[in-house]
């Protein structure tokens, strides 16, 4: 790419997210870049993360500076071959800025939008984006969650294939009335979502609670399970930070809930004020707190995780990955021990429950390379 | 999920409560409308068709036109209450509470106290409030420092369709008195708000933005002008904390008096008239909890004491605004002493 430019451009980091703020440049200008390098990092009223390079070349100019708030889709540097001159580089960031406006209007436009699809017993919302071919990816989170979880994620994922997130029931915006609340009813409504939308085998991401549900829904169903990346799954031993659990069903303001969110991240700084909003949204809708509820006492009854049958996880024939940070406070990274035998395990340093959120950019490399 | 108007936020949050307990009934006047002229059901729905669609839905049984006699049928909801109903009863400007004060202050928010804690009032009167709708001295005053100054009434002002169907929902499920107050300039204001139902709790203050250099504590409205000025001071390299009390009583103290302590500068924004009005009680609030961490004097922006004016000039001078509220924090930023 001698003498292409290459925008780099304010990624969308979620469905709310309409400016970001350059933190800090990782990359000098006139520095070579490779693909996928990490050259910044962008503050969202959710987290901060670093954006990697999308392709190589070297950083020919920094067109935001360090502090600045711009929109998403807005040019924040090129890259480019050495050959390419100032006054073509000049000329692109013209052209770019004068066409934005009208672009970004467009890319609103287009954005996807989650969508509802009855499922079994359930209505169940989901976000579909990317190329539709392929094996689907289907993002699943973990108790509490929502879609949004992988904001950090799904667009990046996207990129290269068809990636569904959904709600399980009694999360985000799908229906709170559960019914029997256990992984059986979980698995169930996921197999009746993957059937609702026409999927038949799927590369699963399952995280936490979701994590338990891919490896159950896959010893139920090996045939259609292409593979697994798991992060910090649940169901493979009894332990589990009920502090987490039971301070995240109470909690109902603002205060109660940071104090409980920080369990999920090694960093507490990373728990933003628009990140408990969004969950407290979440929590105030009638028939959550009930839902979770019923969830907790059929999944972790007497504060300790139903523990998924060994024999089945066996009959599972798909690749596993199994992705746990080291500073997980929620369920002990130990657990991975339990998998080394029929999985491939990555432990993060300095990463807690939420490996996702804190270290998108490693768990997308890592997604990424254990579904090609 | 939808947008939704403040009008269509409160309306919902009715419904939905009508729709779950049959014990909510609504009264006012005019909140069908058309009463005796067959065909003209449902004609207005409230003066500004807030209540629009819940007679044809819940019928002349739950949804009353009363006479034009505040004293009796504010007094009627009281009684409703206090024997089992839950009427959410609608005086129509606030500005009226002088001829039905007494129902209010006290005989409905003194029941739970002189009945030795038996008894309990799941009262709501909704009431429009504010100045800015060109409708003069006796329709346009922002009366809530009353019923706050009253024990035994808890008193909403939500900023906005997000916090008012949140709120009015709390306020039919509570079993006690909540006078509702909404903003009149607000009710076509739109946000993305929930289909499902909803509460958000009394007595937690929203922080509606964070910053390290100077508190705005702002009610009702003007939390929408703290929230513009905020964001355009940003730019300015002065960034502020924005803190929405969602209820004047219960007050979240706590939360005002924390972030007054880490940024030690302080503004209140208070459409209310200034003398014992809610910027003043913020101001002392501050004053005798925090004194050690201010940095600056506490700075209050509210109109000046006079009635509210008809002339427009006058009344767009009257409300306190974006300039006001800027001028005010850039005063408190630079303060030295």
């Amino acid at each position: 790419m001698n003498d292409a430019i290459q925008a780099i451009t304010m990624p969308k980091w979620g469905l709310s997210m309409e400016e970001g703020v350059v933190v800090a440049w990782l990359a000098e200008v006139g520095g070579s870049i490779e693909k996928g390098q990490e050259i910044l990092e962008i503050e969202t009223t959710k987290l901060t993360n670093v954006y990697e390079a999308p392709a190589a070349g070297t950083l020919r100019r920094q067109v935001v500076a360090e502090g600045d708030t711009v929109p998403v889709g807005s040019l924040l540097g090129l890259l480019a071959g050495p050959s390419v001159g100032d006054a073509d580089l000049d000329a692109f960031v013209e052209r770019f800025n004068a066409d934005f406006a009208v672009s970004a209007a467009e890319a609103s436009a287009a954005a996807p939008e989650p969508e509802s699809v009855k499922a079994g017993d359930f209505n169940l919302n989901y976000l579909r984006m990317g190329a539709n071919t392929g094996i689907p990816l289907v993002l699943v989170h973990g108790f509490g969650g929502d879609l949004n979880n992988w904001l950090f994620n799904q667009p990046a994922l996207a990129e290269d294939h068809d990636v569904l997130a959904l709600d399980l029931p009694g999360h985000g915006r799908s229906s709170k009335e559960l019914g029997t609340a256990d992984i059986f009813m979980l698995t169930g409504a996921f197999r009746d979502f993957l059937d609702a939308v026409g999927i038949g085998q799927a590369h699963i991401v399952g995280h936490s609670m979701g994590g338990a549900v891919a490896l159950n829904f896959a010893a139920e169903s090996p045939e259609r399970v292409h593979g697994l990346t798991l992060l910090a799954p649940g169901g493979l031993g009894p332990e589990i930070n009920m502090e987490f659990i039971d301070g995240f069903i109470a909690a109902g303001r603002r205060k109660e809930m940071r104090s409980a969110l920080e369990h999920l991240v090694a960093d507490p700084d990373l728990i933003s004020r628009d990140m408990i909003n969004d969950v407290l949204k979440y929590k105030r809708l009638d028939g959550v707190e009930q839902a979770l509820r019923s969830l907790a006492n059929g999944l972790f009854p007497n504060g300790r995780q139903q523990v998924l049958d060994r024999g089945g996880l066996e009959q599972i024939t798909a690749p596993i990955s199994v992705i746990w940070g080291q500073s997980d406070q929620v369920i002990p990274v130990g657990h991975a021990d339990t998998l080394t035998d029929l999985a491939q395990v990555h432990r993060l340093e300095g990463i807690g429950h939420m490996p996702h959120m804190e270290a998108a950019a490693e768990i997308n490399r890592l997604i990424a390379a254990s579904v090609a | 999920m939808a947008k939704k108007s403040y009008r269509q936020a409160v309306n919902e949050a009715i419904a939905q409560e009508m729709r779950r307990d049959s014990r909510v009934i609504v009264m006012g006047e005019d909140n069908a409308g058309g009463m005796g002229a067959p065909g003209e059901d449902d004609a207005w729905g409230g003066v500004l068709g807030v209540t629009k669609g819940l007679m044809p839905e819940f019928g002349r049984e739950r949804v009353l036109d009363t006479p034009i006699s505040e004293s009796a049928f504010i007094g009627a909801a009281a009684g409703a209450a206090a024997t089992g109903l839950r009427p959410v009863a609608e005086l129509m400007f606030v500005d009226f509470m002088g001829v039905c004060f007494d129902q209010i202050f006290n005989q409905a928010g003194k029941f739970r106290y002189m009945f030795g804690g038996k008894a309990v009032t799941p009262l709501v009167v909704r009431t429009m409030y504010g100045a800015g709708f060109r409708a003069a001295s006796q329709h346009s005053q922002c009366l809530y420092p009353v019923f706050t100054h009253t024990p035994g009434l808890k008193v909403v002002l939500p900023s906005s369709p997000y916090e008012a169907k949140g709120l009015m929902t709390q306020a039919i499920r509570d079993d006690d008195p909540v006078i509702f107050f909404e903003h009149k300039v607000l009710y076509d204001d739109e946000e993305e708000v929930p289909d499902e139902a909803y509460t958000i709790p009394f007595g937690e203050a929203n922080l509606t933005r964070e910053g390290d250099d100077v508190t705005i504590v702002a009610f009702g409205r003007m939390v929408n002008f703290a929230n513009q000025v905020a964001d355009s001071l940003e730019k300015d390299g002065i960034s502020c904390t924005v803190v929405d009390p969602r209820t004047t009583s219960p007050l979240d103290s706590d939360t005002i008096l924390e972030c007054a302590e880490e940024t030690g500068r302080v503004i209140v924004v208070d459409e209310a008239n200034p003398r014992c009005g809610m910027a003043s009680d913020i101001a002392a609030l501050i004053g005798e909890n925090v004194f050690g961490a201010l940095k600056a004097p506490v700075r209050m922006v509210t109109p000046p004491h006079t009635p509210v004016p008809f002339a427009p000039e006058l009344e767009d001078a009257y409300i306190p605004g974006v300039a006001a509220i800027e001028a005010a924090v850039r005063d408190v930023a630079g303060y030295e002493r």
